[in-house]
């Protein structure tokens, strides 16, 4: 029978790490250490280099944009005429992220309380895993299922919205095929399952004691939850939400599908029962001509931006997360 | 529980906390079972879109999918006006992709995880922990600009299913890596302890000990990477352009998937286009639901054992 330990000679012997001493180090070691460190290294790169290698593209078209990128509405990057701004685009990759949150967020944390908090254990299991196979189903069946299907149930809604607050500029008329209100239901319905999960957890950590102690204090259920499973889960909760937005901003061809696209040229309008653009369904739709290096590098700035964005709003969330965890 | 049901007493409770001091327990009691109702009905909620779309996939999509065409023939020469063909090339597609992206996303996503969990020590490690963040909220659209500004501008090599792969390979080390991370962290120090003991080297135990006891773990990793990629369709969209026939090369020509066969003729009115998108959305949702489910599984019910 063969060692598994090769040769054994005793001054190689590891520490209580398993590390043998600098200088003796294995062959072995060595080569698994280096392929885990460089596996990093590659992690790292592939980061810092989304970020260059997007900055490298776009900004030569960034200095021949004849309009201001930041407050222009105007989107015509023609070679040699390079018109972009992406105002109008954020205000719609905005509206929809910001509509998605206001009903994933209560719903979200309405949903963790049920799965850690209401159901009994035989179903909380299954049930957390049926929320979670919303996740699974890819985003593209959300767009044939959210423009065929589920905007037409709310057209006598949305109509019945700008009748009454069509004065509103949010709610202003003519009412789109795909609207901004609808992509916000179906990406809400997306992003449910991300702030549900990580609401779930840290709920399902709050402190026995704590729970037990505002239990025997005489509160009811609901009253133990308010004073103590939420305010235990806010910072968990924000954090969800903000990898929740994250994931929002970021989502592409549901919102090509789902949101009518507006003709070039447009004024700018705040209406969220109208189309527009996301800086993710911009880039789909256009994607087919992607040919001259000015144009394209429009829509890599567009990409540049999403990044950046998508990077300050997951970082917030991890920091807020690894907070947390350390006074745990 | 005198004071609680006359509720107007300032018993140690309301001192405690600020629970609503004026109300009877009629109030109180009332307003528990309203957050019992919403939170129940939240759940509901919840679940309707899920059997909604899963319904609507199977009830539009099923009618294609007893037929075996749909599962042996491609699109070729068939036109929205004509029925029949299948999704063959797609599915052929969206496979190999998936595979090429797993060849060069799992080894990576591993070594990354032992890189987290064995060798934790360094500054390293907590740079890449935040960077693996950072990457599983990077939107694939961001993810496929970045390997069309590398791969195809400044490489300049031409559009190609293979560029889509390395794309997804962006998506997809998140996943393997922290399904692996989580298992390595549950293997018990004691039998690291116990292999350094006997005076295996590190990686040694790494290769015979930790990684076989956290072997389902990072399976599922891979499953549920898997069937992440396979439903993403914005890559496709810059990398690829979409054939009707099979090809089954990665380096050269277009090259359908399921995802990019939906999208092209998602804007057809005519029935049998109608009919093949549905019935590729459902032969997509159904891969990928498979791979989900088998992933959880397996993960249910091998965890480390002690």
């Amino acid at each position: 029978m063969s060692s598994i330990t090769g040769r054994s000679t005793v001054d190689q012997v590891p520490g209580p790490t398993g590390d043998v001493p600098r200088g003796r180090r294995r062959l072995g070691d060595t080569l698994f250490g280096g392929a885990a460190n460089l596996s990093g290294v590659v992690v790292i790169a592939i980061v810092a280099l989304t970020g260059v290698f997007l900055a490298t593209r776009a900004v030569p078209s960034l200095l021949d944009d004849k309009v201001n990128f930041l407050t222009s509405t105007e989107w015509v990057p023609e070679p040699g005429n390079l018109r972009f701004g992406i105002l109008q685009i954020l205000w719609t990759t905005v509206s929809i992220s910001v509509m998605a949150m206001i009903i994933a967020v209560p719903l979200g944390v309405l949903n963790a309380l049920f799965l850690t908090q209401y159901a009994p254990r035989w179903l909380a299991r299954p049930a957390a895993s049926v929320i979670d196979l919303l996740a699974a189903i890819p985003s593209i069946v959300y767009g044939l299922w959210g423009i065929q299907v589920f905007a037409p149930h709310l057209t006598g809604l949305q109509k019945a919205v700008n009748d009454g607050l069509g004065w509103f500029p949010l709610f202003e008329g003519p009412i789109s095929a795909g609207t901004i209100f609808i992509a916000g239901i179906v990406l809400a319905i997306m992003v449910l399952p991300i702030i549900t999960a990580l609401s779930r957890e840290v709920f399902a950590q709050t402190p026995a004691a704590n729970k037990e102690g505002a239990l025997a204090l005489g509160a009811t259920k609901w009253e133990m939850i308010r004073t103590a499973v939420l305010p235990f889960g806010r910072a968990g909760v924000v954090s969800a939400s903000m990898l929740g937005l994250g994931r929002a901003l970021g989502e592409t061809i549901a919102i090509t599908i789902i949101v009518s696209s507006v003709a070039p040229g447009t004024d700018f309008f705040a209406s969220w029962l109208q189309g527009g653009e996301t800086f993710a369904s911009k880039i789909a739709n256009n994607a087919a001509e992607f040919n001259d290096p000015s144009s394209t590098g429009a829509y890599i700035a567009a990409g540049l931006v999403l990044f950046v964005l998508t990077f300050v709003v997951n970082a917030i969330a991890r920091v807020i997360v690894n907070r947390r965890k350390a006074f745990a | 529980m005198s004071a609680l049901d006359t509720g107007h007493q300032t018993g140690p409770l309301q001192r405690a906390s600020s629970l609503a001091p004026s109300q009877g327990l009629a109030g109180r009691a009332a307003r528990n079972t309203v957050a019992t109702v919403v939170v129940v009905l939240a759940f509901v909620i919840a679940v309707i879109p899920l059997v909604w779309i899963i319904l609507t996939v199977l009830q539009k999509g099923a009618a294609l999918l007893p037929d075996a065409s749909w599962w042996l023939n491609s699109q070729r020469g068939i036109t929205p006006r004509i029925a029949g063909g299948g999704a063959y090339h797609a599915i052929i597609g969206t496979i190999l992709q998936a595979l090429a992206t797993a060849v060069i996303a799992v080894p990576i996503g591993i070594f990354a995880a032992i890189l987290l969990v064995e060798y934790s020590a360094g500054r390293l490690a907590r740079v890449v922990s935040f960077t693996v963040d950072i990457l599983s909220g990077l939107p694939s659209i961001v993810a496929a600009l970045f390997i069309y500004a590398f791969w195809i501008t400044t490489l300049g090599f031409s559009r190609s299913g293979f560029a889509v792969s390395l794309a997804l390979v962006l998506l997809m080390i998140p996943v393997v890596v922290r399904s692996t991370e989580e298992m390595l962290k549950l293997v018990p120090n004691e039998l690291r302890e116990a292999s350094f003991a006997l005076g295996v080297p590190k990686w040694k135990t790494i290769v015979r000990i930790v990684l076989p006891t956290a072997f389902s773990g990072i399976v599922t990793g891979v499953l549920l990477g898997l069937a992440r990629i396979m439903g993403e369709t914005a890559p496709l969209l810059i990398l690829v352009g979409y054939s009707q026939s099979i090809n089954t090369n990665l380096f050269s020509g277009n090259m359908a998937a399921l995802p990019l066969m939906i999208n092209n003729d998602r804007q057809q009115a005519l029935e049998p286009a109608v009919e093949r998108v549905w019935a590729a959305a459902l032969t997509l949702v159904l891969l990928v639901l498979v791979l989900n489910i088998a992933g959880r599984l397996i993960a249910r019910f091998s965890s480390v054992k002690k």
